[in-house]
């Protein structure tokens, strides 16, 4: 749960001057938004756009280079046990020896610490988990032997498991069928009434609006942030998809070029 | 050293070798689990060969074969292989794969010059026995040296054992362990010190040229024996310690290098898994497979003599050679085939051949459900009638009285198939 002094007037999320660059090219440039607690966001934007990018640096996977992101008003390190990531499917080899229980308890290894076992009320834990994404009767399975859909639902289980208050998850519909993918949005919207903050890279901009009620619209630079109502308009759809503004394109390339990281320091 | 004193373990020396190799060759198989999983194997190749150098210039610069000296020199060069591959691949275009090969060339390179100019040195008394690094020679190793290599052996267990949870999330999921909270920097840096220990142990038993695959081997054979991280560690070391415990056995024997026959012992064992695995392995596929092809062949006569009766709507015997012209099956097949099945009970033979009462009822079936097939076919899947046969002639084998009961139920009982033969009902 919260800290005793974060409110639920504190932002879920708080990022501020945002540059992150891969090989010297900004992927991401002065991005600076703020999101409250108790959305479903959906993160928004072209491929390229820099979504994946975003939540790898809040979660600390990238460098940043420079700005900060707060999470629940402090550094990531604080509140480590209250934020779960999900990452995408495709990053990990599913073909290492594990079952489907095995991948769900790692959930839980952030809580235990070092050295520790999982016990069995992490097991219990854990198996209703796997009962809330409808995976139980797989329980046993080695995991190269599910489907994409039921995959990514095990990743959401595991992430479930960390019983955090913030979530981010990165592309969770990617390969998944559409059954799966109504199972796992309501899922999301029923954390969503338990106050949770749950952060989702989407694609689709069909399903965009009945799923999330607060969005993110990224294509490098910041396009838009705020409740759906507001933001999701055509302006901002054509100023996000209509193509990246070619004058930031070429300082980027230049910069990769000089190798000269933006804003180093 | 004869066999017989081995055998009995009578000496108390000859026993602690075998042993220490057994504990050494275990250690390295238990890391290699995680070497292997981090798809590093590669890597432990080049670190294998990379602690050559090392251990010649230990000698060189203390003039000693002390253990611990030349224990610390592998160590070092077997860092510094680790560090020049992750130079290269950051900091120019060449791929790590080739950076790896690179560095492991390289660093033997210098090894094997050392090596020969430590030999053809005139003055230095205990040179002799330094090349046993090559190929490795336990035999050759003192009581004392043992119990280091020993404790060395202990501590890389005691590490995994304390670290496993940690290990597992590590190789499976690096990004996901930094966010929830592991250090993930030092446990890889740990991880990666252990297998250069795991290396420079187990060369004492296997020699740099072969380390490699008493790293990677074990672990390999062991992933095809089960699914899961704990019981594939745990195989991994038994294979990794019967490999040290027969390969020191004959060595000692033929007083050869032990390195190659430990090698031998693994791969004996690794095809060994990769044929009889239960599931996996190549001849449970084969049985598996040679089922599955007698079924279909018992079921396909079953299904020819069932339906010539039905066809010429006679219920006397069928000959063999009628058969084979009615419906062209290979003569010698079918003439086996027939044997085992009137064995089984399915056929009568009474000049000619009769289907009995079981053997009836399965002729029908196996016809009933390729004909709801082929109508489940034309109507769901819109193919047209002519193209349906040969999909049901597979897939009438396989279908369980679950899915037939729901086709018959999804097609309403169908009378008719699609080239207007009748579906008989059950």
């Amino acid at each position: 749960m919260a800290d005793q002094n974060t409110t639920s007037a504190t932002p879920a999320l708080e990022v501020h001057d945002l540059t992150v660059s891969y090989h010297s090219k900004p992927v991401l440039w002065g991005v600076d938004f703020t999101v409250p607690q108790g959305t479903l966001t959906g993160i928004m934007g072209p491929n390229g756009a820099g979504k994946s990018t975003l939540i790898k640096s809040i979660m600390g996977l990238v460098e940043m280079n420079s700005g900060f992101a707060h999470i629940l008003g402090g550094p990531l390190e604080k509140v480590r046990q209250q934020v779960s990531y999900v990452p995408q499917r495709e990053s990990v080899d599913w073909n290492f020896p594990a079952s489907v229980l095995d991948v769900v308890l790692m959930g839980r290894y952030g809580k235990l610490g070092l050295f520790k076992r999982p016990r069995k009320a992490d097991k219990e834990a854990a198996l209703s988990c796997l009962e809330d994404v409808g995976l139980l009767p797989f329980k046993d399975r080695q995991i190269a032997q599910l489907s994409g859909g039921q995959q990514q639902r095990v990743f959401l289980a595991r992430a479930l498991a960390q019983d955090a208050d913030i979530y981010f998850m990165d592309e969770p519909f990617a390969g998944v069928d559409a059954a799966t993918e109504q199972a796992i949005i309501n899922l999301l919207k029923k954390m969503r009434e338990q106050g949770k903050t749950v952060f989702v890279v989407h694609h689709d901009l069909q399903t965009a609006p009945e799923y999330f009620d607060w969005m993110v619209f990224l294509n490098t630079r910041l396009v838009a942030n705020g409740p759906t109502k507001k933001v999701f308009t055509q302006e901002v759809l054509k100023e996000t998809y209509g193509g990246k503004l070619s004058l930031l394109v070429q300082v980027g390339d230049l910069l990769a070029e000089e190798g000269l990281p933006p804003r180093k320091g | 050293m004869n066999w017989l004193e081995f055998i009995t373990f009578d000496n108390a020396l000859i026993r602690n070798v075998v042993l220490g190799s057994t504990l050494l060759a275990l250690s390295s198989s238990v890391v290699g689990c995680f070497t292997l999983l981090r798809k590093r194997a590669l890597v432990g190749d080049a670190v294998s060969h990379s602690v050559l150098p090392g251990v010649c210039l230990a000698f060189l610069f203390q003039g000693t074969k002390d253990p611990l000296v030349l224990l610390i020199g592998a160590f070092i060069t077997g860092w510094l292989s680790l560090l020049t591959i992750d130079l290269i691949t950051k900091r120019s275009r060449i791929p790590e794969d080739a950076a790896t090969g690179l560095v492991l060339s390289v660093f033997f390179g210098v090894g094997i010059l050392l090596l020969t100019y430590i030999q053809h040195l005139p003055n230095l008394a205990n040179q002799s026995g330094l090349d046993s690094f090559l190929f490795g020679n336990i035999l050759s190793i003192s009581e004392k040296d043992l119990y280091v290599f020993g404790a060395v052996a202990i501590c890389l267990l005691t590490c995994v054992w304390l670290f496993y949870k940690e290990f597992q999330v590590l190789s499976f999921d690096e990004g996901y362990a930094s966010t929830i909270g592991m250090p993930v920097k030092g446990l890889r840096l740990l991880l990666t010190t252990l297998t250069v220990l795991a290396v420079v142990v187990g060369i004492q038993s296997v020699g740099v040229v072969l380390m490699a695959a008493l790293l990677i081997t074990p672990a390999a054979a062991a992933r095809f024996l089960t699914n899961r991280l704990g019981p594939m560690v745990i195989i991994a070391a038994i294979i990794g310690a019967t490999a040290g415990l027969t390969g020191t056995f004959i060595s000692s024997a033929f007083r050869t290098p032990t390195g190659p026959w430990i090698v031998m012992a693994l791969s004996i064992m690794a095809l060994g898994a990769f044929f009889f695995a239960p599931k996996q392995g190549i001849l449970a596929k084969w049985i598996r497979q040679r089922h599955w092809n007698r079924q279909i062949q018992d079921e396909n006569i079953l299904k020819a003599i069932f339906q010539f009766q039905l066809d010429n709507n006679s219920n006397d015997p069928v000959q063999t050679e009628t058969l084979i012209k009615w419906r062209p099956m290979e003569a010698k097949q079918l003439r086996s085939g027939l044997k085992r099945l009137s064995s089984q009970g399915y056929l009568e033979q009474n000049n000619g051949w009769l289907l009995t009462q079981v053997g009836q009822k399965r002729g029908e079936r196996i016809t009933r459900l390729h004909r709801l097939w082929e109508t489940y076919l034309t109507k769901y899947l819109k193919i047209a009638p002519d193209h349906v046969h040969e999909d049901a002639e597979s897939i009438e084998h396989i279908i369980t009285p679950e899915l037939e009961l729901e086709l018959e139920k999804l097609l309403d009982y169908p009378e008719k198939d699609p080239h207007d033969s009748s579906i008989p009902r059950s």
